[in-house]
Protein backbone atom coordinates (compact mmCIF):
# COMPACT_ATOMS: atom_id res chain seq x y z
CA UNK A 1 0.00 0.00 0.00
CA UNK A 2 1.05 3.37 -1.03
CA UNK A 3 0.34 6.52 1.06
CA UNK A 4 -0.33 9.02 -1.53
CA UNK A 5 1.99 11.97 -0.80
CA UNK A 6 0.76 15.47 -1.51
CA UNK A 7 1.67 16.97 -4.26
CA UNK A 8 4.66 19.58 -4.37
CA UNK A 9 3.64 22.40 -7.17
CA UNK A 10 4.85 21.58 -10.33
CA UNK A 11 5.72 25.04 -11.06
CA UNK A 12 7.87 25.53 -7.99
CA UNK A 13 9.45 21.41 -7.96
CA UNK A 14 11.02 23.35 -11.36
CA UNK A 15 11.74 26.63 -10.16
CA UNK A 16 14.06 24.17 -7.44
CA UNK A 17 15.46 22.33 -9.74
CA UNK A 18 16.71 25.10 -11.83
CA UNK A 19 18.51 26.69 -8.27
CA UNK A 20 19.40 23.32 -7.20
CA UNK A 21 20.75 21.23 -10.79
CA UNK A 22 20.69 24.56 -12.90
CA UNK A 23 17.60 21.99 -14.99
CA UNK A 24 17.93 23.50 -18.57
CA UNK A 25 14.68 21.05 -19.37
CA UNK A 26 12.74 22.35 -16.13
CA UNK A 27 13.89 25.61 -17.35
CA UNK A 28 12.74 25.21 -20.69
CA UNK A 29 9.12 24.03 -19.08
CA UNK A 30 8.90 27.50 -16.74
CA UNK A 31 9.65 29.07 -20.24
CA UNK A 32 6.74 27.74 -22.33
CA UNK A 33 4.13 28.13 -19.77
CA UNK A 34 5.55 31.29 -18.20
CA UNK A 35 7.11 33.86 -20.98
CA UNK A 36 3.97 34.16 -23.03
CA UNK A 37 2.41 35.27 -20.43
CA UNK A 38 4.75 37.95 -19.35
CA UNK A 39 5.01 39.09 -22.67
CA UNK A 40 1.16 39.74 -22.21
CA UNK A 41 1.14 41.22 -19.56
CA UNK A 42 3.84 43.67 -20.49
CA UNK A 43 1.71 44.61 -23.85
CA UNK A 44 -1.40 44.91 -22.23
CA UNK A 45 0.60 46.89 -19.88
CA UNK A 46 1.83 49.77 -22.30
CA UNK A 47 4.73 47.94 -24.26
CA UNK A 48 5.14 47.96 -27.82
CA UNK A 49 5.63 43.78 -29.15
CA UNK A 50 9.53 44.89 -29.72
CA UNK A 51 9.46 45.56 -26.32
CA UNK A 52 7.52 43.37 -24.68
CA UNK A 53 9.55 40.66 -26.67
CA UNK A 54 12.67 42.19 -24.89
CA UNK A 55 11.87 42.49 -21.10
CA UNK A 56 10.28 39.35 -21.13
CA UNK A 57 13.42 38.00 -22.48
CA UNK A 58 15.26 39.71 -19.34
CA UNK A 59 12.54 38.84 -16.72
CA UNK A 60 13.28 34.75 -17.88
CA UNK A 61 17.00 35.69 -17.61
CA UNK A 62 16.51 37.03 -14.12
CA UNK A 63 13.91 33.63 -12.66
CA UNK A 64 17.43 31.68 -13.52
CA UNK A 65 19.50 33.97 -11.95
CA UNK A 66 17.90 34.57 -8.64
CA UNK A 67 15.47 31.13 -8.63
CA UNK A 68 17.72 30.46 -5.01
CA UNK A 69 16.17 33.06 -3.99
CA UNK A 70 12.53 31.89 -4.39
CA UNK A 71 10.48 30.99 -1.08
CA UNK A 72 7.67 28.68 -2.09
CA UNK A 73 6.17 28.99 1.80
CA UNK A 74 5.48 32.53 0.72
CA UNK A 75 4.67 32.46 -2.70
CA UNK A 76 3.46 30.84 -5.65
CA UNK A 77 5.37 30.78 -8.79
CA UNK A 78 3.42 32.47 -10.55
CA UNK A 79 3.18 35.03 -7.87
CA UNK A 80 7.28 35.61 -7.45
CA UNK A 81 7.54 35.89 -11.61
CA UNK A 82 4.67 38.20 -11.11
CA UNK A 83 7.00 40.39 -9.16
CA UNK A 84 9.85 39.91 -11.39
CA UNK A 85 8.11 41.26 -14.17
CA UNK A 86 6.57 43.91 -12.12
CA UNK A 87 10.09 45.53 -11.44
CA UNK A 88 10.53 45.60 -15.06
CA UNK A 89 7.81 47.20 -16.03
CA UNK A 90 8.56 49.49 -13.57
CA UNK A 91 11.64 50.45 -15.04
CA UNK A 92 11.65 50.24 -18.77
CA UNK A 93 7.59 51.67 -18.80
CA UNK A 94 7.39 54.05 -16.22
CA UNK A 95 10.84 54.64 -16.31
CA UNK A 96 11.51 55.03 -12.34
CA UNK A 97 13.47 53.27 -9.94
CA UNK A 98 11.91 50.78 -7.43
CA UNK A 99 12.40 51.21 -4.14
CA UNK A 100 11.82 47.28 -2.23
CA UNK A 101 11.45 47.09 1.42
CA UNK A 102 15.00 45.77 3.21
CA UNK A 103 15.59 41.77 2.98
CA UNK A 104 14.61 40.03 5.37
CA UNK A 105 17.87 39.01 7.61
CA UNK A 106 17.05 35.54 6.59
CA UNK A 107 17.03 33.38 3.02
CA UNK A 108 14.44 31.25 2.56
CA UNK A 109 15.01 27.86 4.55
CA UNK A 110 17.18 25.37 2.39
CA UNK A 111 14.44 22.52 3.16
CA UNK A 112 10.76 24.35 3.04
CA UNK A 113 8.52 22.56 5.11
CA UNK A 114 5.83 20.85 2.70
CA UNK A 115 2.78 21.39 4.50
CA UNK A 116 3.79 24.95 4.27
CA UNK A 117 4.61 25.00 0.42
CA UNK A 118 1.17 22.61 -0.54
CA UNK A 119 -0.99 25.54 2.09
CA UNK A 120 0.25 28.23 0.25
CA UNK A 121 -0.12 26.50 -2.72
CA UNK A 122 -3.88 26.02 -2.10
CA UNK A 123 -4.63 29.15 -0.75
CA UNK A 124 -3.00 30.78 -4.15
CA UNK A 125 -5.64 28.15 -6.11
CA UNK A 126 -8.29 29.50 -3.79
CA UNK A 127 -7.61 33.07 -4.73
CA UNK A 128 -7.47 32.01 -8.41
CA UNK A 129 -10.57 30.95 -8.80
CA UNK A 130 -12.18 33.61 -6.48
CA UNK A 131 -10.56 36.03 -8.70
CA UNK A 132 -12.00 33.96 -12.26
CA UNK A 133 -15.70 34.37 -10.20
CA UNK A 134 -15.50 37.95 -9.94
CA UNK A 135 -18.32 39.86 -11.37
CA UNK A 136 -17.28 40.88 -14.61
CA UNK A 137 -17.36 44.53 -14.18
CA UNK A 138 -14.63 44.26 -10.91
CA UNK A 139 -12.43 41.85 -12.30
CA UNK A 140 -12.28 44.33 -14.64
CA UNK A 141 -11.55 47.29 -12.08
CA UNK A 142 -8.80 44.52 -10.43
CA UNK A 143 -6.98 43.83 -13.68
CA UNK A 144 -6.67 47.41 -14.70
CA UNK A 145 -5.10 48.03 -11.31
CA UNK A 146 -2.52 45.60 -12.14
CA UNK A 147 -1.98 45.49 -15.61
CA UNK A 148 -2.84 49.96 -16.58
CA UNK A 149 -2.28 52.91 -14.70
CA UNK A 150 -5.34 53.33 -12.68
CA UNK A 151 -4.08 55.67 -9.91
CA UNK A 152 -4.87 54.33 -6.34
CA UNK A 153 -7.50 56.59 -5.39
CA UNK A 154 -9.56 54.95 -8.02
CA UNK A 155 -8.93 51.96 -7.08
CA UNK A 156 -11.92 49.91 -4.67
CA UNK A 157 -10.16 47.25 -2.42
CA UNK A 158 -13.75 46.49 -1.73
CA UNK A 159 -13.67 42.90 -4.06
CA UNK A 160 -14.17 40.72 -1.60
CA UNK A 161 -11.51 38.95 -2.74
CA UNK A 162 -10.27 36.13 0.13
CA UNK A 163 -6.93 37.95 0.93
CA UNK A 164 -7.31 37.62 4.65
CA UNK A 165 -6.32 33.89 5.08
CA UNK A 166 -3.44 33.76 2.43
CA UNK A 167 -2.24 36.79 4.36
CA UNK A 168 -2.46 34.88 7.49
CA UNK A 169 -0.29 31.90 6.10
CA UNK A 170 2.31 34.27 4.63
CA UNK A 171 2.07 36.26 7.91
CA UNK A 172 2.52 32.92 9.91
CA UNK A 173 5.57 31.82 7.55
CA UNK A 174 7.46 34.94 8.22
CA UNK A 175 6.72 34.26 12.49
CA UNK A 176 8.29 30.59 11.75
CA UNK A 177 10.97 31.62 9.96
CA UNK A 178 11.96 34.98 12.56
CA UNK A 179 11.13 32.44 15.42
CA UNK A 180 13.36 29.37 13.55
CA UNK A 181 16.49 32.04 13.29
CA UNK A 182 16.89 33.40 16.48
CA UNK B 1 9.00 46.99 17.73
CA UNK B 2 5.34 47.74 18.07
CA UNK B 3 3.71 49.37 14.71
CA UNK B 4 0.67 50.73 15.57
CA UNK B 5 -0.73 52.47 12.56
CA UNK B 6 -0.18 50.51 9.37
CA UNK B 7 -0.60 51.18 5.61
CA UNK B 8 -4.03 51.37 3.60
CA UNK B 9 -5.28 49.04 1.50
CA UNK B 10 -5.10 50.89 -1.23
CA UNK B 11 -1.46 51.68 -0.57
CA UNK B 12 -0.14 48.19 -0.07
CA UNK B 13 -1.94 47.08 -3.68
CA UNK B 14 -1.01 50.45 -5.65
CA UNK B 15 2.44 49.42 -4.26
CA UNK B 16 2.03 45.56 -5.82
CA UNK B 17 0.81 46.64 -8.80
CA UNK B 18 3.39 48.67 -9.44
CA UNK B 19 1.34 51.92 -9.92
CA UNK B 20 2.52 54.04 -6.82
CA UNK B 21 4.70 57.57 -7.62
CA UNK B 22 8.24 56.87 -6.59
CA UNK B 23 8.03 58.90 -3.88
CA UNK B 24 5.00 57.27 -2.23
CA UNK B 25 6.86 53.67 -3.26
CA UNK B 26 9.75 54.62 -0.56
CA UNK B 27 7.68 55.25 2.14
CA UNK B 28 6.01 52.09 1.38
CA UNK B 29 9.30 50.28 0.97
CA UNK B 30 10.37 51.74 4.48
CA UNK B 31 7.45 51.12 6.47
CA UNK B 32 7.66 47.46 5.02
CA UNK B 33 11.11 46.57 6.21
CA UNK B 34 10.50 47.39 9.69
CA UNK B 35 6.65 45.76 9.66
CA UNK B 36 5.71 41.79 9.44
CA UNK B 37 2.51 42.65 9.21
CA UNK B 38 2.52 44.78 6.37
CA UNK B 39 4.69 42.79 4.56
CA UNK B 40 2.31 39.48 4.60
CA UNK B 41 -0.42 42.30 3.48
CA UNK B 42 1.62 43.51 0.39
CA UNK B 43 3.31 39.59 -0.25
CA UNK B 44 -0.92 38.83 -0.17
CA UNK B 45 -1.54 41.79 -3.02
CA UNK B 46 1.71 40.19 -5.07
CA UNK B 47 -0.58 37.07 -4.69
CA UNK B 48 -3.58 38.35 -6.79
CA UNK B 49 -1.17 39.57 -9.46
CA UNK B 50 0.28 36.14 -9.81
CA UNK B 51 -3.57 34.89 -10.39
CA UNK B 52 -3.91 37.71 -12.60
CA UNK B 53 -0.74 36.96 -14.48
CA UNK B 54 -1.45 32.91 -14.74
CA UNK B 55 -5.10 33.28 -16.00
CA UNK B 56 -4.92 36.38 -18.30
CA UNK B 57 -3.76 35.41 -21.78
CA UNK B 58 -1.01 34.45 -23.50
CA UNK B 59 1.11 35.98 -26.63
CA UNK B 60 3.29 35.19 -29.31
CA UNK B 61 6.61 33.49 -28.11
CA UNK B 62 9.01 31.91 -30.73
CA UNK B 63 11.63 28.49 -29.82
CA UNK B 64 13.88 31.49 -31.26
CA UNK B 65 13.23 33.23 -27.65
CA UNK B 66 13.80 30.46 -25.85
CA UNK B 67 17.20 30.29 -27.35
CA UNK B 68 18.20 33.78 -27.01
CA UNK B 69 17.25 33.57 -22.62
CA UNK B 70 19.72 30.27 -22.63
CA UNK B 71 22.41 32.19 -24.37
CA UNK B 72 22.25 34.94 -22.03
CA UNK B 73 22.11 32.49 -18.73
CA UNK B 74 25.33 30.81 -20.37
CA UNK B 75 27.25 34.72 -20.39
CA UNK B 76 26.35 36.28 -17.26
CA UNK B 77 26.95 34.82 -13.13
CA UNK B 78 24.00 33.79 -11.10
CA UNK B 79 22.91 37.04 -8.54
CA UNK B 80 24.82 36.33 -5.23
CA UNK B 81 23.74 34.34 -2.54
CA UNK B 82 23.69 36.20 0.54
CA UNK B 83 20.91 39.00 0.79
CA UNK B 84 22.67 42.32 1.70
CA UNK B 85 23.14 42.05 5.39
CA UNK B 86 21.18 44.15 7.41
CA UNK B 87 22.56 47.17 9.01
CA UNK B 88 22.06 46.44 13.06
CA UNK B 89 22.12 49.60 14.58
CA UNK B 90 20.59 51.97 11.52
CA UNK B 91 18.28 54.24 11.86
CA UNK B 92 17.20 53.99 8.47
CA UNK B 93 16.00 50.58 6.64
CA UNK B 94 18.11 49.69 3.13
CA UNK B 95 15.76 51.37 0.87
CA UNK B 96 16.17 54.99 2.44
CA UNK B 97 19.56 54.14 3.11
CA UNK B 98 19.53 53.50 -0.99
CA UNK B 99 18.06 56.92 -1.55
CA UNK B 100 20.11 58.89 1.01
CA UNK B 101 23.77 58.10 0.18
CA UNK B 102 23.87 56.81 4.10
CA UNK B 103 22.22 56.43 7.05
CA UNK B 104 20.95 59.51 9.28
CA UNK B 105 24.31 61.05 9.73
CA UNK B 106 24.68 61.52 6.05
CA UNK B 107 21.70 63.34 5.75
CA UNK B 108 22.52 66.57 4.52
CA UNK B 109 19.83 69.30 6.29
CA UNK B 110 18.54 72.16 5.47
CA UNK B 111 17.01 74.79 7.99
CA UNK B 112 13.53 75.98 7.38
CA UNK B 113 13.26 77.84 10.82
CA UNK B 114 12.27 77.31 13.95
CA UNK B 115 14.70 74.80 14.39
CA UNK B 116 12.71 72.40 11.73
CA UNK B 117 14.93 70.95 9.04
CA UNK B 118 14.40 68.99 5.97
CA UNK B 119 16.51 67.23 3.31
CA UNK B 120 14.25 66.74 -0.21
CA UNK B 121 15.34 63.35 -1.70
CA UNK B 122 15.25 62.85 -5.50
CA UNK B 123 12.68 61.02 -7.34
CA UNK B 124 10.68 60.76 -10.34
CA UNK B 125 8.10 63.66 -10.75
CA UNK B 126 4.28 63.53 -9.41
CA UNK B 127 4.91 63.12 -5.83
CA UNK B 128 7.85 64.28 -3.32
CA UNK B 129 9.40 62.77 -0.71
CA UNK B 130 11.91 64.55 1.91
CA UNK B 131 13.45 63.71 5.68
CA UNK B 132 11.99 66.19 8.39
CA UNK B 133 13.67 67.13 11.75
CA UNK B 134 11.57 68.62 14.23
CA UNK B 135 12.46 69.35 17.69
CA UNK B 136 11.25 68.00 20.74
CA UNK B 137 8.23 69.71 21.71
CA UNK B 138 7.86 71.79 18.35
CA UNK B 139 4.87 72.01 16.77
CA UNK B 140 4.59 71.37 12.65
CA UNK B 141 2.80 74.26 11.10
CA UNK B 142 -0.96 73.41 11.03
CA UNK B 143 -1.59 72.09 7.41
CA UNK B 144 -4.33 71.43 5.57
CA UNK B 145 -3.36 68.79 2.27
CA UNK B 146 -4.79 69.09 -1.62
CA UNK B 147 -3.69 65.46 -1.97
CA UNK B 148 -2.55 62.76 -0.18
CA UNK B 149 0.27 63.10 2.48
CA UNK B 150 1.90 59.74 4.23
CA UNK B 151 4.34 60.81 7.54
CA UNK B 152 6.57 57.75 8.47
CA UNK B 153 8.52 58.43 12.04
CA UNK B 154 11.85 56.89 11.82
CA UNK B 155 13.26 58.11 15.15
CA UNK B 156 11.47 60.33 18.00
CA UNK B 157 7.50 59.99 18.20
CA UNK B 158 4.82 62.79 17.25
CA UNK B 159 0.86 62.75 18.70
CA UNK B 160 -1.56 64.83 16.52
CA UNK B 161 -5.60 64.37 16.85
CA UNK B 162 -5.12 60.89 15.15
CA UNK B 163 -2.64 59.41 18.32
CA UNK B 164 0.90 58.63 19.10
CA UNK B 165 3.25 57.90 16.36
CA UNK B 166 6.51 56.24 16.97
CA UNK B 167 9.44 54.46 15.00
CA UNK B 168 7.55 52.52 12.23
CA UNK B 169 3.84 54.16 12.65
CA UNK B 170 2.52 55.93 9.27
CA UNK B 171 0.24 58.66 8.81
CA UNK B 172 -1.61 58.45 5.50
CA UNK B 173 -3.44 62.05 5.53
CA UNK B 174 -5.91 62.93 2.61
CA UNK B 175 -7.64 66.12 1.55
CA UNK B 176 -10.24 66.67 4.28
CA UNK B 177 -8.14 66.10 6.84
CA UNK B 178 -6.27 69.02 9.07
CA UNK B 179 -4.24 68.11 11.52
CA UNK B 180 -0.87 69.60 13.59
CA UNK B 181 1.61 67.26 14.68
CA UNK B 182 3.62 68.04 17.66
CA UNK B 183 7.09 66.25 18.29
CA UNK B 184 7.01 64.43 22.09
CA UNK B 185 9.61 66.01 24.12
CA UNK B 186 13.09 65.06 24.10
CA UNK B 187 14.69 64.22 21.31
CA UNK B 188 13.95 65.00 17.76
CA UNK B 189 11.41 63.52 15.81
CA UNK B 190 13.05 62.05 12.12
CA UNK B 191 10.55 61.44 9.81
CA UNK B 192 9.94 60.42 6.18
CA UNK B 193 7.20 62.56 4.59
CA UNK B 194 5.66 62.24 0.83
CA UNK B 195 3.33 64.45 -0.96
CA UNK B 196 1.97 64.49 -4.24
CA UNK B 197 0.57 67.91 -4.16
CA UNK B 198 2.08 71.19 -2.38
CA UNK B 199 0.89 71.26 1.42
CA UNK B 200 -1.00 73.98 2.48
CA UNK B 201 -0.57 75.74 5.43
CA UNK B 202 -3.17 77.36 7.22
CA UNK B 203 -0.74 80.14 8.98
CA UNK B 204 0.12 83.22 6.86
CA UNK B 205 3.89 83.22 6.81
CA UNK B 206 4.18 79.19 6.31
CA UNK B 207 2.30 80.35 3.29
CA UNK B 208 3.88 83.22 2.29
CA UNK B 209 7.46 81.02 2.95
CA UNK B 210 6.18 78.11 1.46
CA UNK B 211 7.49 78.89 -2.46
CA UNK B 212 11.08 78.58 -0.69
CA UNK B 213 11.42 75.95 0.97
CA UNK B 214 9.92 74.02 -1.65
CA UNK B 215 7.52 71.78 0.22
Amino acid sequence: MSVEKPQESPWAEKLRRVHEHQDKAAFAELFRHFAPRVKAFLIKSGASETLAEECMQEVMTTIWRKAHLFDPTRASAATWIFTIARNRKIDALRKQRRPEPEDLPWGPEAEPDQEDVIALQQESKRLGQALAQLPGNQRDLVERAYFGDLSHSEIAAETGLPLGTIKSRIRLALERLRHEMR
Amino acid sequence: MSIKHHLTDALIMAYSAGSLPEAFSLVVATHISLCDECRARLESYDAVGGALLEETGVADVSDASLDAVLARIAGTPDEPRQPVARMKDAVFPAPLRDYVGGDLDDVKWKRVGGGVRQAVLKTASGARVRLLSIPGGTAMPDHGHRGTEMTMVLKGAFRDEEGRFGRGDVEVANEDMEHTPVAEEGEDCICLAATDAPLRFNALIPRIAQPFLGI
